[in-house]
């Protein structure tokens, strides 16, 4: 298989990943598709590195992974606080930053 | 063979990006989110990179997503409506989508890097070893190495401070912080 | 030192007097600022001397000198200087300003002893002083201009001095508007000579007239109209008049030495000075000349019918000043600022005399009241006597002589200018008639009830403070006069004041008299050198052929109203039914009031309303709150992005990414 392919499927995932946060409104779900997005991002990296020959890509994906992971733990505590304060759960009903 | 695997594994992973999406029980969700890890672990083996396939089902899969399973699991996760608040957001969303995607598909298909159009070239059987990724980790990488290890702290202590139970002398206790 | 020198001096001495009792008027005692006020003015007085003398020192043809202090303005080609003009006109001016404002100044000294705003009063009044000086004094049109809006403002400020009274502050804007009226006709006059000729220096604008301008063209004729409408404005001539009489809300000292000596021959003076544009626009001097007559009688016929006394005495000065109109109009220019000078002396008197008659009436001025005042205050009734009898021209008083030299003249010159001097013979019945009416209301008779009080217990009637005009109830606090009240009897520094006018009003006409002596136009001979019309003069026996006539007239005059007002009272009664609808007309100002209320008055405050409810609404409003409206309007649009939707965020930032990836393959291909 030539890497375009890996590269368009990586495409495609982020897409849907993109299309997943403008469309959910609850947190945690909205918290999968961004995983969903990093993921895609991992997966370029991959197939790029292989395209050019060495590992490097791999230590940026690995990186990555990294990142998703604290950013992950914070987003979760996040919603952890909010719960307990018995918040509702919906971004759409979280917005006193309005204009 | 490696067509098969391949899109063996891309179904698996589309299929689990369009589950996350479209399930509207956030748990079933998570278990999407799975089935497409797992998929993109086989991918990454195809692309020579076996250290970061055993990372992202060890770490990943195991680890981040089991987080997931366990904050679910507390906060019980209800459905979320099907009216939308926002007019044309959901018109937009799918339109955007399919608009990000067939521009980066046109970019690549399109592109005049001629090395995508090959499988790459030919590597040394230790190609994505453990061993050559530990060695460009403590060589070359050695600063994002140890950077990433306190960007890990910081978010144990965040996540630690965030979650915490505050005292009931705080003002306004039902408030966000 | 040299007479400019002396000039600068005359021209600081009362700005600094202003300047220093306004400034001190908390800690200086009242005495100190009135002692003030008169030294500065009175030694402003000896630097005109000063400077009388050192112009008599040089060569006739060389008594002209232009001073600068520095470059005022200089912008376009145009050099505008701080400059003074001293000459023979602008000397004599001085003199008679500074010298009457001195006495006048003693006067007050004793007269607003016991008003409230004593420091504010000197201070204006030297202020005025310095206005005036600078209006005759100027060197070019500018500093004119300024002087002459200096000199309005004082006017203004002076007659509205006892600021509680609505009728005095009423009567201080009408006057001030009718200025500003004038003001403008002087300065569209200035734009023209500044176009035309290109300087507004004196020297440069009348030498260069008559190269530019062939006699009679229009533009010269305009910028002769357009000063006259200034000088109209300025010295009450019709049809720019009706804030004169209202002005007497003044303080007499302020009628005395600003609507009878100085401020209202600003006129005259301008008239004088710019001769040599008048030679070359005939039918403007024609105009101011009958305008001149026009007034002279029609002032003196109102003047006949009015019953206050001030009042009275202000139409008198606005029917004098029509004579100086005409003489200085049909080139008798050293007659007419002869009778300037004269007119200051007995005019600013008769003012000084009614002050104290009216201190003694308790600030009344309603001559149906009096009578009976030759027994109360013999030297005040002296007084009015002398006044009167300058003003009415009697044989060889100053009057007399000033008088009859314009008629004289008026009559050399032939022509027209013959009938105006018959007018001007009707005007001098007419003004004996009415002088003399005022004399012998006032003074024989049976004493009224204050003029009693005065011969029995010695000191003056109290009443109550009230506003003479309208019976209003007043206090004596600052803003209203004060309690007492002081007569010249009483006053010493008002005795030495009127005591000096009277000799300058008996006395001073023999400095010019015909054949004897030739001080004063012999003086202003080398100002009025250019002029063609100066040179005309009257033969001596010509000349003493109209004092002759005019003696006559005078006498006659006096006799009239002796019959009239003491030998036989009851006939005024008689005319005055008989004669109804005249008398009603003279008594009733013949409607000049209500005339330019028609014309002017109600459709300037029609207009006011119109653009205040219409235009203001529609226009300035629309515009500023359309403004306004669209800048809401376009921030409310902004603010529906802002609705706190993280998801439409997240949905703007994916449409910029989609964007930003189009635009970029676009331009790649």
């Amino acid at each position: 298989m030539s890497i375009e392919w890996y590269i368009v499927l990586s495409s495609l995932l982020f897409a849907i990943g993109a299309t997943g946060i403008l469309l959910r409104r609850s947190p945690i779900v909205i918290l999968l598709c961004l995983e969903l997005m990093l993921n895609a991002g991992n997966l370029a990296l991959i197939a790029f590195s292989r395209m050019v020959g060495n590992e490097e890509g791999q230590i940026f994906a690995l990186v990555v992974m990294v990142v998703a992971a604290c950013e992950v733990v914070i987003g979760l505590g996040l919603i952890v606080a909010l719960f307990r304060r018995r918040l509702p759960l919906d971004v759409d009903e979280l917005r006193e930053l309005r204009g | 063979m490696e067509e098969v695997l391949f899109f063996g594994a891309a179904l698996g992973t589309l299929g689990g990006a369009v589950g996350v999406i479209a399930l509207r029980n956030p748990f079933y969700g998570v278990l999407a989110l799975i089935v497409h890890l797992f998929s993109l672990a086989v991918l990454f083996l195809l692309l020579s990179a076996a250290f970061l396939a055993a990372a992202q089902v060890v770490v990943y899969a195991g680890a981040v997503m089991v987080l997931y399973v366990f904050v679910v699991a507390y906060i019980g996760g209800t459905g979320e409506s099907a009216w939308e608040p926002i007019p044309g957001q959901r018109f937009l969303a799918l339109l955007l989508g399919a608009a990000i995607f067939i521009e980066l598909a046109i970019a690549v298909l399109a592109s005049s890097l001629l090395a995508l159009g090959t499988g790459g070239p030919d590597v040394e059987a230790g190609f994505g070893d453990p061993a050559a990724i530990g060695t460009l980790l403590l060589e070359k990488f050695l600063i994002p190495f140890e950077a990433s290890s306190i960007l890990l702290l910081l978010a144990a202590v965040g996540a630690v401070v965030l979650a915490g139970r505050r005292s009931e002398t705080t003002v306004g206790g039902g408030d966000l912080p | 030192m040299s007479a400019t020198t002396w000039a600068w001096l005359v021209l600081l001495l009362p700005l600094l007097g202003s300047i220093s009792i306004a400034l001190g008027f908390r800690a200086i005692p009242a005495r100190v600022a009135g002692i003030a006020g008169t030294a500065a003015v009175g030694l402003a007085f000896a630097c005109a001397v000063a400077a009388l003398i050192a112009l008599l020192g040089e060569e006739p043809e060389g008594r002209h000198h232009a001073s600068s202090l520095w470059t005022y303005a200089s912008a376009g080609g145009l050099d505008i200087d701080l400059g003074i003009y001293v000459d023979p006109l602008s000397v004599l001016m001085i003199l008679v300003v500074t010298g009457v404002s001195t006495l006048i100044h003693l006067y007050s000294f004793g007269y607003m002893r016991s008003d409230e705003g004593y420091h504010r009063f000197f201070s204006y009044l030297n202020f005025f002083v310095f206005s005036m000086l600078l209006l005759v004094l100027a060197g070019n049109f500018v500093l004119l201009i300024v002087g002459w809006a200096f000199v309005g403002f004082a006017s203004y400020a002076l007659i509205s001095f006892w600021y509680r009274r609505t009728t005095a502050t009423g009567a201080g804007m009408k006057a001030f508007v009718i200025n500003v009226v004038g003001d403008i006709g002087l300065v569209l006059a200035a734009f023209l000579i500044v176009r035309e000729l290109g300087s507004f220096d004196y020297e440069t604008v009348f030498a260069r007239a008559p190269e530019v301008f062939a006699q009679g063209e229009w533009t010269i004729t305009a910028i002769c109209l357009l000063l006259l409408v200034g000088a109209f404005a300025k010295s009450a001539q019709i049809p720019f008049h009706t804030w004169l009489p209202d002005a007497m809300e003044g303080p007499t000292p302020v009628s005395s030495l600003i609507h009878a000596a100085t401020m209202v021959t600003a006129g005259v003076y301008l008239i004088a000075r710019t001769n040599a544009l008048f030679y070359l626009a005939p039918t403007a001097a024609d105009i101011a000349a009958f305008a001149g007559l026009a007034t002279l009688l029609v002032a003196g016929t109102i003047a006949i019918a009015m019953t206050d006394l001030k009042r009275a005495i202000a139409y008198s000065t606005m029917s004098q000043i029509g004579y100086m109109i005409m003489g200085v109009s049909i080139g008798a220019y050293s007659a007419g600022l002869f009778h300037l000078m004269t007119h200051a002396f007995f005019k600013a008197l008769l003012f000084m005399t009614a002050g104290s008659l009216i201190a003694a009436m308790a600030n009344r001025q309603d001559i149906d009241r009096m009578s009976g005042f030759w027994k109360a205050m013999r030297f005040t009734s002296i007084m009015f006597v002398i006044g009167g009898l300058a003003l009415a021209a009697f044989p060889l008083t100053s009057g007399f002589f000033s008088k009859d030299s314009i008629l004289a003249f008026a009559e050399a010159r032939g022509g027209m200018y013959f009938w105006m001097a018959i007018g001007g013979y009707v005007g001098a019945l007419l003004t004996a008639l009415y002088t003399f009416r005022l004399i012998f209301r006032v003074l024989p008779g049976r004493p009224c009830e204050e003029a009693q009080h005065l011969i029995d217990t010695g000191e003056l009637y109290h009443g109550p403070p009230i506003n003479p005009a309208t019976e209003e109830k007043e206090d004596s606090e600052v803003g209203f006069p004060g309690a007492e009240h002081h007569t010249a009897e009483q006053s010493k520094p008002m005795a030495v004041a009127m005591a000096v006018l009277a000799c300058g009003a008996l006395f001073a006409g023999l400095v010019q008299v015909p054949g004897v002596t030739n001080v004063l136009f012999g003086f202003l001979e080398p100002a009025f050198d250019d002029s063609p019309l100066a040179a005309i003069h009257p033969s001596v026996a010509h000349e003493w052929r109209g004092l002759a006539i005019g003696g006559v007239i005078s006498l006659a005059g006096i006799g009239l109203a002796w019959l009239l007002w003491v030998a036989r009272p009851e006939l005024p009664g008689l005319f005055r039914a008989r004669l109804r609808p005249v008398y009603q007309l003279c008594l009733n100002k013949w409607y000049f009031d209500e005339a330019i209320g028609l014309l002017v008055v109600r459709p300037a405050l029609a207009i006011g309303r119109f653009a205040d409810s219409t235009f203001e609404r529609l226009v300035v409003d629309g515009i500023v709150n359309g403004a306004r409206d669209t800048v809401s309007g376009a921030g409310g649009l902004v603010r529906v992005l802002q609705s706190g939707f993280v998801r439409s965020y997240a949905l703007l930032l994916v449409a910029g990414v989609a964007g930003l990836t189009l635009y970029f393959l676009l331009s790649a291909s």
